[in-house]
């Protein structure tokens, strides 16, 4: 997957409105006006936030061209998830090692912590 | 019996403004020893990594005003180095340092480390601050340097509960 795609998802994912946006539009599309009730926020405050979501690729207009609802483009959430998942399992992973680590440290196995610290 | 793993809790991340995110993690170890394997460079060099990642250098000079130093080599015989400077160390329970890595050019992080053991089990908090948005999501970019898994952590935890169980109800 492009970088370039991916900043504009993460750019996008950033802000708590947008998760937010985003959150609602998985239970089926919506209009800005519906979008917005749930926000202390104008309707042009939401747009704006529309706009950059649209950008990245998230959402889409849908065919209505009255309430003109914006709804869920699944793909590049999909696959930045799944890039994602990748990374955060890497340190996890990691931890996953210390706990075994220490484990050992901790019943004062062969390779136990023999001095004290700095 | 639970096993040492089942004792412990999963890396959570949450982002608590556009620069801090905030790390958690428990283990099922006094904070004395918590402490020394992110301290001790025997000790990290036995952790610190994973999926083909490990550290070829391990540089600690715990106090402050002491400079720290890691190369981790990974598949391929990539390389990636940060460092910076330790500002507080205050074992068991604390450490302020700096770090920036290798081919960075807009400043570094501070990282904020507390150990808080409780019934023989220690809860780490890492706070890491970037100096501005804009370098936060060049960490974004550099995938398994540290900061980058980071992020994506946090992002990751964010979709999952999104989905998992949306955002408004």
């Amino acid at each position: 997957m492009a970088a370039d795609v991916l900043d504009a998802t993460f750019a996008a994912l950033a802000d708590p409105t947008r998760r937010a946006i985003l959150a609602r539009l998985m239970e089926g599309e919506a209009t800005v006006t519906e979008l917005a009730a749930p926000f202390a926020m104008s309707q042009p405050g939401i747009s704006k936030h529309l706009r950059v979501l649209e950008r990245a690729g998230l959402i889409s207009r849908g065919r209505d061209a009255q309430r003109r609802p914006r709804r869920l483009e699944a793909g590049p959430l999909k696959d930045a998830m799944d890039w994602l998942a990748n990374y955060r399992s890497y340190w996890e992973e990691s931890y996953q090692r210390l706990d075994d680590l220490l484990g050992e440290l901790d019943s004062g196995g062969p390779n136990a912590v023999g001095q004290e610290s700095p | 019996m639970m096993s040492r793993q089942e004792q412990t809790e999963g890396l959570t991340v949450r982002a608590v403004s556009d620069t801090d995110l905030v790390l958690t993690r428990t283990f099922a170890a006094p904070r004395r020893l918590v402490f020394d394997a992110f301290t001790r460079p025997e000790l990290l060099r036995r952790w610190h990594g994973a999926r083909g990642w490990h550290l070829v250098v391990c540089e600690i000079d715990l106090r402050p005003g002491g400079v720290w130093r890691f190369v981790s080599r990974g598949p391929g015989g990539a390389e990636l180095g940060h460092g910076g400077v330790f500002h507080e160390v205050d074992a068991p329970g604390r450490l302020v340092q700096s770090e920036a890595h290798d081919g960075w050019d807009a400043g570094e992080a501070l990282v904020t480390t507390v150990f808080d053991e409780r019934d023989g089990r220690t809860a780490m908090t890492t706070t890491v601050r970037y100096p501005s948005r804009e370098v936060r999501d060049s960490v974004l970019r550099t995938p398994m340097k540290r900061g980058a898994g980071e992020a994506y952590d946090r992002l990751t935890e964010t979709l999952n509960k999104m989905t998992l169980k949306g955002e408004l109800r």
